[in-house]
């Protein structure tokens, strides 16, 4: 029930996910944030099983910051990105696999590129314009597809954000009250507004 | 099979002492000199860089590492000894974050090193680390800043100035002569006792120096050499300074 959504511009990323942390029929929290800053310039958004997911993150986050640790620079988008997927795949295959999707952010410092990728629980991994996961991600794409540019501003990235939680207020079942959005660029990992649906 | 009976290394004298720790202590001593002052709000970690040889890089494997973003080391002793000691360190200093959420206090992480010593000095077929570190850092909750060292024996205490490795002993009774709380109240202050204490030993100057100062909330700061030397200048200056009143005033 979880969704979470990714654009990728000339020189940003930008990540927003929904804020519910439901079990069952019952909502326990609805400003629990989801998104984790791996290192200065790599954003992590968990969906799937809320208590996979903060395992899954934090160990990922205390080994790619071991990386920098031992060898003095950060872990590179693409480096942790395939970290990370390879994380997930021997999950699946193990005896008790997590139930976690992930869209990385990611600003790569060396090549001055930003990068999305999509990893799924089961270790298949995609670098996309844009991308979303969970049910919403069926309301969304259509959307994004319709108006997305790479040349595309944060504002006009921003604006086509908000006519997806529009038309998911509108159609979806899930009622998701409010959505924190994140942006990763050259400078770091940054707080934007929370959208309220 | 006699891996298992292999008889351990480390046995006790009959006079009480544990030689292959005090043998450790020794190599110790035989490392390049590394110092450490803490001030009232900076910790200075000023190490001897030895000579490259001509055909070397002059590598920047320091004797200075991080072992966590608030935490830095420096050691005297078998470098590559040095290495395992630091990956355990590093490896710990996540894996507690991962548990408690806390950032390790610079005590606990000496500890761990500490407890890690001793285990070798009470193992089959292991001999003791021939390394000792000097911990600085300041603890997430607090202002105070912190050193500590460990030796190969496994015993850790906490000091306000300190050095390890060679000539340390002359060293640290140059800083006891001249630590006082005085001197160590600002930034500057740390820093040039900490290049002086350590001029005592390394006499050739600013290329055989790697100084870092730590400070609460900001990234590792390493000296450049143009800065240690116009350090060593104003000590050189003083030192002359000193030397010609001491002429004029002994007639």
């Amino acid at each position: 029930m979880d969704f979470s959504i990714g654009i990728k511009g000339q020189d940003y990323v930008i990540l927003a996910e929904d804020m519910n942390a439901a079990h069952s029929i019952i909502l326990n929290q609805q400003d629990h944030t989801k998104m984790l800053d791996l290192n200065d310039h790599l954003l992590l958004a968990r969906t799937g099983e809320l208590g996979d997911g903060v395992q899954c993150a934090e160990y990922l986050q205390k080994n790619i910051q071991l990386y920098q640790l031992r060898n003095g620079y950060e872990m590179r988008s693409n480096a942790a990105a395939n970290y990370i997927r390879k994380y997930l795949a021997d999950s699946i295959r193990s005896q008790e696999p997590m139930n976690v999707n992930i869209l990385l952010a990611a600003y790569d410092t060396i090549s001055k590129e930003p990068q999305l990728y999509y990893i799924d629980y089961m270790g298949s991994m995609a670098t996309v314009p844009f991308a979303a996961h969970g049910h919403g991600a069926l309301f969304s794409l259509g959307i994004i597809d319709r108006y997305y540019s790479r040349s595309m501003s944060r504002d006009e990235a921003l604006s086509v954000l908000k006519k997806c939680i529009v038309e998911l207020k509108k159609r979806f079942i899930v009622n998701y009250t409010s959505f924190n959005v994140q942006v990763v660029d050259s400078q770091g990992i940054h707080q934007l507004d929370r959208i309220v649906a | 099979m006699t891996g298992r009976y292999d008889r351990a290394i480390t046995v006790f004298s009959p006079d009480g002492h544990l030689f292959q720790v005090e043998y450790a202590q020794e190599a110790v001593k035989q490392g390049t000199c590394a110092v450490a002052v803490r001030g009232a709000d900076t910790i200075v970690l000023a190490v001897e860089k030895k000579a490259v040889a001509k055909l070397q890089e002059e590598r920047t494997v320091r004797k200075i590492v991080q072992l966590d973003k608030h935490v830095v080391m420096a050691f005297a002793g078998l470098h590559a000894d040095a290495r395992v000691l630091i990956s355990r360190a590093r490896v710990e200093c996540q894996s507690h974050q991962l548990t408690v959420e806390d950032p390790v206090t610079v005590e606990y992480i000496t500890r761990y090193l500490s407890q890690i010593k001793q285990q070798y000095t009470q193992s089959n077929g292991r001999r003791p680390f021939g390394v000792s570190c000097l911990l600085a850092g300041f603890d997430n909750d607090s202002d105070i800043p912190r050193i500590y060292q460990t030796d190969p024996a496994g015993n850790y205490f906490e000091w306000k100035a300190n050095a390890i490795g060679r000539s340390a002993k002359t060293v640290h009774e140059f800083l006891e002569k001249n630590y006082s709380d005085d001197i160590v109240a600002e930034r500057k202050g740390v820093i040039k006792l900490a290049i002086k204490a350590l001029f005592e030993v390394v006499q050739s100057g600013a290329k055989n120096m790697d100084v870092a100062v730590i400070r609460k909330g900001t990234n590792l700061e390493m000296l450049s050499q143009d800065e240690i030397s116009s350090y060593i200048k104003i000590i050189e200056k003083e030192r002359e300074e000193e030397a010609q009143r001491k002429k004029g005033g002994g007639r």
